[in-house]
């Protein structure tokens, strides 16, 4: 792959406006798919299904298969509208957008064309120096997934060189809604940041809302990011056209949608400024380089043919059940912050530290589940974050809430040391069970026994014999080369604190 | 007379994936020519102030419980299959990307 | 013994329940005919292998004193457009040859809850896309009546078995009049029901916005039978109405021995000129009419300024739609792959869809797609919607002054096989009498109303009630029947042709 000309950033920004938009899609996590009642993969409960075993009739396009609306996705449609400030249609209906691929079982998409279920909203969102920036929404849509294809033989595993693919319908017909916003101008410098909080904010909205699980690496969330330059004028100058966008697929993490975006601009910056022109494409993005490849050119075979779904009726909400769901809606993101930071008692930068890595929906998940606030922000900006970084991943992609509290709440009880907490969550992290699966498998709690911790101890003292002396002179730090020798002899399965107990309270007993 | 022109055949061709020989497009402009030119008339009396209407019976809201049922097993599943691996189905290389 | 093939469904249901027959012998009785006449009909693409069994069964649970269905061992054939977990659905396409459904069809379903016996899967245009048949990938059926004529379409089939006496009742579709025209052009009963009437889950759809599943009889009360077991709400099909639908069959009865003619006002549409109308047809129809003027009936003129435009717009809607449905086909999941040696998947399925459709499907896939374009969306697609509002306020306006609207159900008798076949659009034109209730979503009946005196061919009188008021259908049709019948002394099918040799 030819390697892509970059401008730096900061001058790119001198020369161009960024001007950014998203198309962000969310897989609901109903009981069941968007127009079948076959199991719904985007559903913890069916997470682990094998191929092939989630299909009903219509998911596969069988002859004479007729689609019908899942009620449950339609009313989490109306609520995630209601949380982005749209609209919502008094009549919305669906389309079919034709085109043949063979992950779309029935060659057409039951998706939303001119009339959306939400239309017209903002959201709020927060940058790391709590500066808020409000996003324009253009649109919100029900629409449903495709299959999922697996491309074989060739080196890459990708769909270039492959020989055969393998198509698995479980995916298909799962509800989705897209959120598309408007183009999104002034971003300037800020524009990858911007994008990063965006999703961050649209995750923190869904998982608030408890209408997907919302994990970023199972395509539980999906982001395409559309990013343009348009030159900059003096001032007085009529403002240029948006310039020609690309649009970026298969950015699937938050810290990708940052680099994505900004190397997009440092890109396109680059052809620009060299007096070239942007194709109008597609680009997939590559984790690995941190670059992107142009995808398909946008052609007239994009002619997607939409007409109205004539197996499905407009979906008409009543004013009563649109209160109602708006009744029920969370607290929007902004309001949460200012009530969790007087709640948890952290200060400015301690609140930033969980705020700024996208964090607060753990926390709050972890305290829920019976960690302490420092404790709970310690794991999550520590250890997790550390081991994320290391991995190229999301923190939240690692570990549950339910599984980080269950570890503090082992710490607790004296059932492990930090060093042997941080090894459980580093088993829970590879899969190994829950926090106390790992405990019992690995055999790694800490040695509570009295009597084994004195006879380490008196063993390490038998060979230094002058800590004691040293001890009951009052050099009570002399005990560390002790506690060391026994933390060694237990492989760390103990309690440093209980074993420096130990140690002085042998010291305050007389000589024998 | 329309605009059907054999290029605009051989395109529809390809947008609904139908391999056509030189001898459909030529036969398929000619025919559809006529057609075209016969239910074109629809505009005719189709003016703005008509409401279009997609469904011969309005209905509206009509939705399913989100609860499981209807499913295929895999044997169901690939029942048909022309050619299948893994319990998958097995298609030849794919030349574009999705959509 | 009587030939328990010439038996009505409801006489032969009599017999069943009074055990003076048996399924078996019924089945029996239907299976020899086919294999005695269908050779020459080719009125099925598939005969099931174990109807016996099924009709055993039955036989062994009424024997059992189990409470069962009006029409529990009577044979029913199911058009090919409906599919079948026992017997191949292609709906009468090759692409789709030997595919086996691993779920029946609603109405299917319901066919084999009531105890009805399934004989066999019956010929159609492929993808119903057609007036005559002979779209078939498997060959055309022909008119029992004239085996050179076509049975009519794209149920010809289903029609042609019936009028054979092959079977007492048969499945069909009718998206523009596939049911009700074959019924003209073979002396049969044909009821389209309102959409929405009858569930189209597992009909392998053509259009769905004009789709709907009915019944094909001998009688009136047959269809009526018929109807009762397939009718009523269906969660699978969200287009299926709620509503409770009262007994047709009871309707049927009411007709024929009622005197429901009298002062009922029977619209006759001004802008149907007779002209347009085969010389015999015509007079048929005005036959008809005049028979029930006898009983009482009013006949009034009525203006449906709009039904001109509808084969128009019945001819972009229709591919549009089906260009969209027959997507599905496309040589990943089932149905026929040619392989491309070295080609892409992409190269597969256009090969594929070359090689497995015919050229009329072709044709109107092309068109659709053309239809649906970006850039001709409006002008097509959409002014198309739009006469379809206008037609049915044609219809509103009608049915505000009439009860019933009559109409000859085509405007010929049978034409000869490959007469019309190059010329699509003359083959289009023959559906403009049947194609407004499908745009309307009204229900509509084509029943017997005598011979063409040119050429002693069927023809039949259309009749269509306001949406929802398909047991007005049944009542009048029945009435109708009944005199017309009365008139002639027998049935019109007893002066069909012998076929086969054997009666
Ligand atoms: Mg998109
Ligand atoms: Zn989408």
């Amino acid at each position: 792959m030819a390697k892509n000309a970059l401008m730096d950033f900061d001058r790119a920004l001198e020369l161009f406006e960024p001007v950014l938009g998203f198309e962000v899609h969310v897989e609901l996590n109903t009981e069941t798919k968007m127009f079948s009642a076959a199991g719904n993969p985007a559903n913890e409960k069916n997470h682990a299904a094998s191929p092939n075993t989630l299909v009903a009739p219509v998911d596969m396009g069988l002859p004479g298969s007729m689609p019908v609306v899942n009620e449950e996705a339609v009313r989490s449609s109306i609520s995630l509208g209601l949380a982005l400030g749209c609209s919502i249609a008094p009549s919305s209906r669906f389309a079919r957008k034709n085109y043949f691929y063979p992950d779309l079982g029935k060659n057409y998409q039951i998706s939303q064309y001119d009339e959306p279920i939400a239309f017209e909203g903002q959201v709020e969102i927060e940058l790391s120096d709590g500066e808020t920036v409000v996003i324009p929404i253009e649109r919100a849509h029900m629409e449903e997934d495709a299959g999922k294809l697996t491309h074989m033989g060739g080196a890459t595993g990708r769909i270039q060189g492959a020989e055969y693919s393998l198509v698995d319908y479980n995916r298909a017909g799962v509800p989705l809604v897209e959120i598309v916003t408007k183009p999104i101008i002034g971003a300037e410098h800020r524009a990858p940041e911007i994008a990063k909080a965006y999703i961050a904010t649209i995750r923190d909205i869904v998982r608030g809302l408890g209408i997907s699980e919302a994990r970023m690496e199972r395509g539980n969330l999906r982001c395409d990011a559309n990013v343009s330059l348009r030159p900059r004028v003096a001032p007085g100058e009529p403002t240029p056209p948006l310039g020609t966008r690309t649009e970026t697929k298969n950015v699937n993490s938050m810290r990708s949608v940052e680099r994505a975006v900004r190397h997009e601009i440092q890109r396109q910056a680059a052809i620009l400024a060299a007096g070239g022109t942007i194709t109008q494409e597609t680009r997939h993005w590559h984790e690995d380089t941190g670059t992107t490849s142009p995808g398909r050119p946008k052609s007239d075979a994009d002619d997607y043919r939409y007409f109205p779904e004539p197996d499905l009726l407009p979906v008409v909400p009543s004013a009563e059940l649109i209160e109602e769901l708006r009744a029920a809606l969370p607290e929007p993101p902004a309001a949460r912050r200012r009530r969790l930071k007087a709640e948890w008692g952290f200060t400015d930068l301690e609140f930033q530290d969980v705020a700024n890595g996208g964090l607060l929906g753990e926390v709050e998940a972890t305290i829920a589940a019976g960690a302490t606030p420092a404790a709970a922000r310690k794991w999550w900006t520590g250890e997790i974050t550390r081991l994320a970084n290391a991995a190229g991943r999301e923190p939240s992609e690692l570990v549950s809430p339910a599984d980080v509290a269950a570890v503090q709440v082992l710490v607790d009880a004296g059932t492990l040391n930090d060093k042997l907490a941080r090894q459980v969550l580093e088993g829970v992290i590879a899969g190994e069970g829950t926090p106390q699966e790992v405990v019992d498998a690995r055999g790694l709690a800490v040695v509570s026994d009295d009597g084994a911790l004195i006879a380490a101890i008196d063993e390490a003292l038998a060979s230094q014999p002058d800590v004691m002396a040293k001890i009951r002179d009052g050099k009570v730090q002399a005990a560390g080369a002790v506690i060391g020798a026994v933390m060694k002899a237990m492989k760390g399965q103990a309690d440093a604190a209980r074993v420096r107990e130990l140690i002085l309270s042998r010291a305050a007993t007389p000589a024998e | 007379m329309s605009e059907i022109t054999p290029d605009l055949v051989r395109h529809l061709g390809v947008l609904a994936r139908i391999q056509l020989s030189d001898e459909e497009v030529e036969q398929l402009t000619g025919q559809l020519d006529v057609i075209v030119d016969n239910i074109a008339k629809v505009s005719e009396v189709a003016t703005a102030d008509v409401p279009a209407t997609s469904h011969p019976v309005a209905l509206q809201n009509v939705f399913r419980p989100d609860v499981p049922g209807d499913m295929l097993t895999v044997a169901e599943v690939l029942q048909n299959a022309p050619d299948a691996a893994d319990d998958r189905f097995r298609v030849t290389a794919i030349l574009g990307e999705e959509q | 013994m009587t030939d328990l093939t010439r038996l009505t469904a409801a006489d032969l249901a009599a017999s069943l329940a009074s055990g003076e027959i048996s399924s078996v012998e019924a089945t029996q009785a239907h299976l020899d005919r086919i294999a005695a006449v269908d050779g020459d009909v080719h009125a099925f693409l598939h005969v099931s292998d174990h109807a016996l069994d099924v009709a055993a069964d039955i036989d062994r649970r009424r024997a059992a004193g189990e409470h069962l269905g009006a029409l529990a061992g009577v044979p029913l054939a199911i058009k090919d457009v409906l599919v079948t977990t026992d017997m191949p659905s292609t709906s009468g396409s090759k692409i789709l040859e030997g595919f086996m459904s691993p779920y029946d069809a609603t109405v299917v379903a319901r066919s084999r809850a009531a105890g009805l016996v399934p004989l066999g899967k019956t010929n159609m245009d492929e993808f119903a896309m057609g007036s005559s048949t002979e779209h078939s990938a498997y060959g055309p059926t022909h008119n029992p009546w004239d085996l050179d004529r076509i049975p009519g379409g794209s149920g010809g089939g289903s029609a042609a078995a019936v009028a054979a006496f092959e079977t007492p009742i048969a499945l069909g579709s009718d998206t523009g009049g596939s049911i009700r025209q074959p019924a003209h052009v073979t002396g049969t009963v044909g009821m389209k029901p309102t959409y929405g009437g009858v569930s189209r889950y597992g009909a392998i759809a053509l259009a769905s916005s004009l789709d709907q599943v009915g019944p094909v009889s001998r009688t009136v009360l047959d269809s009526a039978l018929l109807h009762d077991v397939i009718g009523g709400h269906d969660p699978h099909d969200a287009t299926s109405l709620t509503d409770q639908w009262p007994s047709f069959a009871d309707a049927a009865r009411e007709g024929a021995r009622g005197d429901v003619l009298k002062g009922l006002r029977v619209g006759v549409i001004t802008e149907l000129p007779d002209s347009g109308f085969q010389a015999g047809v015509s007079a048929s129809f005005r036959e008809a009419l005049d028979a029930m003027a006898a009983q009482g009936a009013e006949i009034v003129e009525i203006s449906a300024p709009h039904f001109e435009y509808g084969v128009a717009a019945y001819y972009l809607i229709l591919p549009a739609e089906a260009s969209s449905n027959l997507a599905k086909f496309d040589s990943v999941r089932f149905g026929m792959r040619v392989n491309v040696p070295g080609g892409t998947v992409e190269d597969v399925m256009a090969a594929t869809r070359d090689a497995g459709f015919g050229p009329e499907v072709k044709r109107r896939v092309i068109l659709g797609t053309y239809a649906l374009s970006a850039g001709y969306y409006d002008a097509y697609y959409g002014s198309a919607q739009k006469v379809r509002t206008l037609i049915q306020q044609d219809f509103e306006n009608a049915f505000s002054q009439v009860d019933i609207i009559a109409t000859p159900s085509a405007p010929t008798t049978a034409f000869r096989l490959g007469e019309k076949i190059d010329d699509p659009l003359q083959m289009y034109l023959n559906d403009v009498t049947t194609i407004p209730a499908n745009l309307a979503g009204v229900p509509g009946i084509s029943i017997p109303s005598g011979l063409a005196a040119e050429d002693g061919l069927p023809v039949g009188i259309q009749f269509l009630a306001p949406l929802r008021e398909d047991a007005r259908l049944y009542r009048v049709g029945a009435a109708v029947e009944a005199v017309l019948v009365d008139r002639w002394g027998a049935p019109l099918l007893e002066r069909a042709p012998m076929l086969g040799g054997n009666r």
